[in-house]
């Protein structure tokens, strides 16, 4: 097939367009669908990482998720509301973590796998969440030596354990 | 200015010098994200927030006390266009970031292995570049810029989710660890879409040289984690360096082979590539890359002798168009690029005492 623009090149881009229910076929060369504007050139142009991870935000609203009353969640600090965040894939502010924390589970899931941090936390804004983190570490710990029955190990690990724990309601 | 002064001065350390296992690895580079507490990330900054977290890194930049480090800040709109890109070919910033004229800044240690990036995506943009295969180096060293940081600023950090970023891509560690290297074996060989497919499926990412949306050129790759969330920093570090380190043993099956199979082909290739190298009057970027890969390669097998093993590093970055007209010292229209960058490549390679086999 020759393309219809140029009627030099063979057509290899294919595009029906339907505008107010009128039907027209295209068929172009790469070159002519590049210069035939916009509405051409975007699908030609490289896939973005933006537009598959908005795309997985959206998933939401195809058949087979239940769209919840979510997407007009709006931010309290900086006004962000959920649809812009999908339109964007790019949070407002910190906070915003906190005001769709409801919708962000699933989210995480999907692009990270996982929907907790472990790993490095700060000296200054971390302390609860490092004895924390500590603390499940110790009750792996824990749980190690008495299957490979080393007590006298274990009863030091318990002894941090509650030192932890009380430091933490403390 | 000799192109040996020129060169001395212009290049960063990963472009300088060597590194473990550099026959294959050009270099090691972590980036960590942080943000500020209670400022909106720069998608939503306005021209005040900027100058805040403009105000408060380069202040506390200045009370860091990081052994042999110092830093030099600079604003964006302090550089010309020019000087950007060639921070940029140098990969000490992010294309994003030179085109945040009004907003951002960046921070350069003097030997030019620890960039930080203000108001990019991200309030902080903390990276360490290393030549070879020095991932945990690079790690210990943006892990104790991180930890000097963050005993003077607030940064955002959640719980749960870790420390917060602008995409969710990135929250938790924060950590984007990447290694660049040169596979030219597998490329040869065809082995590389296997290659590159099994390691997409590990949770890795490949992309070419110059990061996202960029291709291979000179069978260069860049491997890096994808995930952020839900692994410690030691776990995505042990992850990829298996992961390259298994690379690199395929690698080098592959050059073996080629040596043991296909010798007088490949010494074909390498001494056809060196020819055009050493003769052309006219090269474009793209296939400027290509050779130097062969050469690079003839270089690591023995079939040149004489030619520093850097060269691919430095000239890779050499013949980027910003970095061509920084070292001609003039605007250069395409066509004058190609002219200019052959010469380039002659003389650098006769800095060396080039003997082919």
């Amino acid at each position: 097939m020759i393309c219809d623009h140029c009627k030099l090149r063979p057509a290899t881009v294919h595009f029906t367009k339907i505008v107010a229910g009128q039907k027209t076929d295209y068929h172009l060369c790469e070159q002519c669908a590049q210069e035939h504007g916009d509405f051409f050139a975007k699908a030609a142009q490289a896939f973005h990482f933006n537009d598959l991870l908005s795309s997985l935000l959206n998933m939401e609203s195809s058949p087979g998720f239940t769209s919840l009353p979510m997407s007009n969640a709006r931010c309290n600090v900086c006004g962000m509301t959920y649809n812009q965040f999908t339109q964007i894939g790019r949070f407002g502010c910190p906070n915003c973590y906190e005001s769709f924390a409801s919708r962000l589970e699933p989210l995480l899931k999907r692009i990270q796998s996982n929907t907790a941090h472990v790993g490095k936390v700060p000296q200054k804004s971390g302390e609860a969440t490092r004895s924390r983190n500590e603390l499940q570490q110790l009750r792996k710990e824990l749980q190690t030596a008495v299957t490979t029955e080393q007590y006298e190990q274990a009863a030091k690990i318990r002894d941090k354990i509650r030192e932890l724990e009380q430091k933490l309601e403390g | 200015m000799s192109l040996g002064d020129f060169l001395q001065k212009a290049m960063s350390q990963w472009m300088r010098e060597g590194g473990p296992q550099d026959d294959i690895i050009l270099t090691s580079r972590i980036r960590v994200a942080r943000n500020l507490e209670g400022i909106p990330f720069p998608v939503l900054q306005t021209d005040t927030h900027a100058d805040e977290v403009i105000r408060v890194t380069q202040s506390a930049l200045a009370k860091t006390q990081i052994p042999d480090v110092k830093f030099e800040f600079v604003r964006c709109s302090d550089m010309s266009a020019l000087e950007r890109q060639v921070l940029v070919e140098k990969h000490l910033i992010s294309p994003d970031l030179a085109e945040q004229v009004k907003h951002g800044a960046v921070a350069l240690s003097d030997n030019e292995v620890i960039s930080i990036m203000v108001n990019e995506e991200d309030h902080l943009r903390i990276q360490c570049i290393m030549p070879g295969f020095r991932l945990q180096e690079a790690w210990n060293l943006a892990n104790s810029v991180d930890d000097e940081l963050e005993g003077i600023l607030a940064y955002a950090f959640h719980e749960r989710f870790g420390y917060l970023t602008a995409c969710p891509t990135n929250v938790g560690t924060g950590l984007r660890a990447s290694v660049m290297m040169h596979l030219p074996g597998l490329v040869i060989s065809d082995n590389i879409n296997r290659m590159l497919s099994a390691v997409s499926q590990v949770g890795l990412m490949v992309r070419g040289m110059y990061g996202e949306g960029s291709e291979a050129a000179g069978n260069v790759f860049q491997v890096s984690n994808q995930i952020t969330l839900g692994e410690s920093e030691e776990e995505i570090i042990n992850n990829l360096t298996g992961v390259v380190q298994q690379m690199m043993d395929h690698e080098r099956a592959a050059r073996h082979a080629l040596v043991q199979h296909n010798r007088s082909a490949l010494e074909d290739r390498v001494g056809r590539s060196f020819g055009i190298l050493a003769y052309a009057r006219r090269i474009d970027s793209k296939e400027t890359m290509q050779l130097l890969s062969d050469v690079r390669l003839g270089i690591d097998l023995g079939i040149i002798k004489g030619v520093s093993a850097g060269i691919l590093k430095e000239l890779m970055v050499m013949t980027q168009p910003a970095f061509l007209q920084k070292y001609f010292q003039q605007e250069l229209l395409p066509m004058e690029r190609d002219v200019r960058r052959a010469a380039l490549v002659r003389e650098r390679l006769r800095l060396d005492d080039a003997e082919v086999q």
